[in-house]
């Protein structure tokens, strides 16, 4: 699962989605996520890089994550492949 | 640096209001032209649409027959006006104006103005009453719809369709009714201001979209742009919106240019349902009031079709900016009286 390479992401966390004009704001822990995604990480690759800035498990930290993506395939901004 | 040349062109729906005319929004991107001046005279069918005062934008303003007062009226009002004037181009921005202006096309060129408009057939067959034919033969997905020409035709359209429904008028007007007895109500409304017939069609629950764009009567298209609305308005009018990149949306403008070779400008009214299927709800045959959004994103639609209309090639316009937005705004203008008491009683300002 990626991020649609023409989704637009700004410092103070402002998503918009250029094919369908929908725009929404993710906290920085968000707007983390979403830069690793953009740089072609996994959510396991992602999970290993945040657990090196907060204080949290693995496991519960790659849960949180998943949950995450699915929040985003459900706005379309992920793609399949 | 060369003088640019000038042109004057007419330019109707100065209607600036909560449900806005094309017009002013046309004449400023004219007014932003880089091929030519303008001087600009509007055709005003009130004494009080805003943009008859908007004295920057407009330079005068003739009072103008309404359409339903036969097309020798409207010819003779623009003789008078052409004799003045010497217009080069008219641009009409209403619906309901094309009929007229359609018919009166060689006319006025043989006169001297020029126009780009849809032919007579592109503008009956985009028709509301005519959508569900326009669909099966350019394969784009439309709303089921049918024509009601009899009020008792009201009670039995639970057999074709699920409630709620659109009640649509010939021209303008659109409500969502959710039982016979609504539907009625806004049958009667719909009818005793636009007249026959009243269209009934489908309900699509979802995301509205439009798309702007020109055709230039040969299946190119010289502009596309995908405008998803943002802020609507309580009669349905995008008070905001912002471009976006759909791709799907551009290849239904592309099809829908290159299947009925249409000609000048127009808006598509789109609905995205939770299938993220488009369904196209309505072709309007003119530029929208929305069109300076075009000038926004690099693309001066009024500008390229008032070349088409002079018989000049004009290049399609390709990319344009994604993440534009327009936010409507109203604002009072302060006007002297006489002004509106001139306009008033000698139709002309």
């Amino acid at each position: 699962m990626n991020i649609k390479s023409n989704i637009a992401l700004s410092d103070s966390g402002f998503i918009f989605n250029p094919d369908t004009g929908e725009s929404f704001t993710v906290n920085p822990l968000g707007a983390s996520i979403i830069s690793y995604l953009k740089e072609g990480k996994t959510v396991a690759d992602i999970t290993i890089e945040l657990t090196k800035v907060y204080e949290i498990d693995a496991n519960t930290l790659e849960k949180d994550t998943e949950d995450f993506l699915g929040l985003l395939k459900n706005f379309s901004l992920l793609t399949d492949g | 640096m060369a003088d640019k040349r000038k042109l004057t062109i007419a330019v109707s729906a100065l209607n600036a209001i909560d449900s806005p005319g094309p017009g002013v929004a046309v004449i400023r991107a004219l007014r932003e032209a880089e091929s030519f001046d303008v001087k600009i005279i509007g055709l005003a069918y009130e004494s009080l649409e805003p943009g008859i005062y908007m004295h920057d934008l407009v330079d005068k303003t003739y009072q103008f027959p309404y359409p339903s007062a036969g097309v020798d009226s409207v010819l003779e009002r623009l003789e008078y006006i052409h004799e003045k004037e010497k217009l080069d181009v008219l641009i009409p921005n209403f619906d309901a104006e094309l009929y007229p202006f359609i018919k009166l096309e060689s006319t006025l060129r043989e006169m001297g103005i020029q126009m780009c408009l849809p032919t007579m057939q592109q503008f009956e067959e985009r028709h509301k009453m005519n959508l569900n034919e326009f669909g099966e033969k350019y394969d784009i997905l439309v709303p089921k719809s049918k024509n009601l020409n009899d009020i008792s035709e009201i009670h039995r359209i639970e057999e074709d369709f699920d409630f709620p429904v659109l009640i649509k008028g010939k021209y303008y007007d659109a409500h969502v009714a959710y039982n016979v007895e609504q539907a009625k109500t806004f049958y009667n409304r719909i009818s005793a201001k636009w007249g026959y017939p009243i269209i009934v069609q489908e309900f699509v629950h979802g995301m509205e979209y439009n798309v702007t764009g020109l055709g230039d009567g040969t299946g190119k298209t010289i502009s596309a742009i995908p405008m998803r609305k943002q802020y609507i308005t309580d009669k349905g009018k995008a008070w905001g919106g912002i471009s976006i990149s759909d791709k799907r949306m551009l290849d239904l403008t592309d099809k829908f240019i290159s299947q009925t070779k249409w000609r000048g400008g127009f808006e598509l009214e789109l609905m995205k349902d939770k299938e993220n299927k488009f369904y196209l709800l309505e072709i309007n045959p003119r530029m929208p009031a929305w069109i300076y959004l075009s000038v926004g994103v690099g693309h001066n639609i009024p500008e390229a079709l008032v070349k088409l209309a002079l018989g000049e090639k004009v290049e399609p316009f390709g990319d344009y900016k994604v993440g534009k937005m327009f936010v409507r705004y109203a604002w009072d203008m302060i006007v002297d009286m006489k002004d509106f008491q001139i306009i008033s009683t000698l139709g002309e300002l």
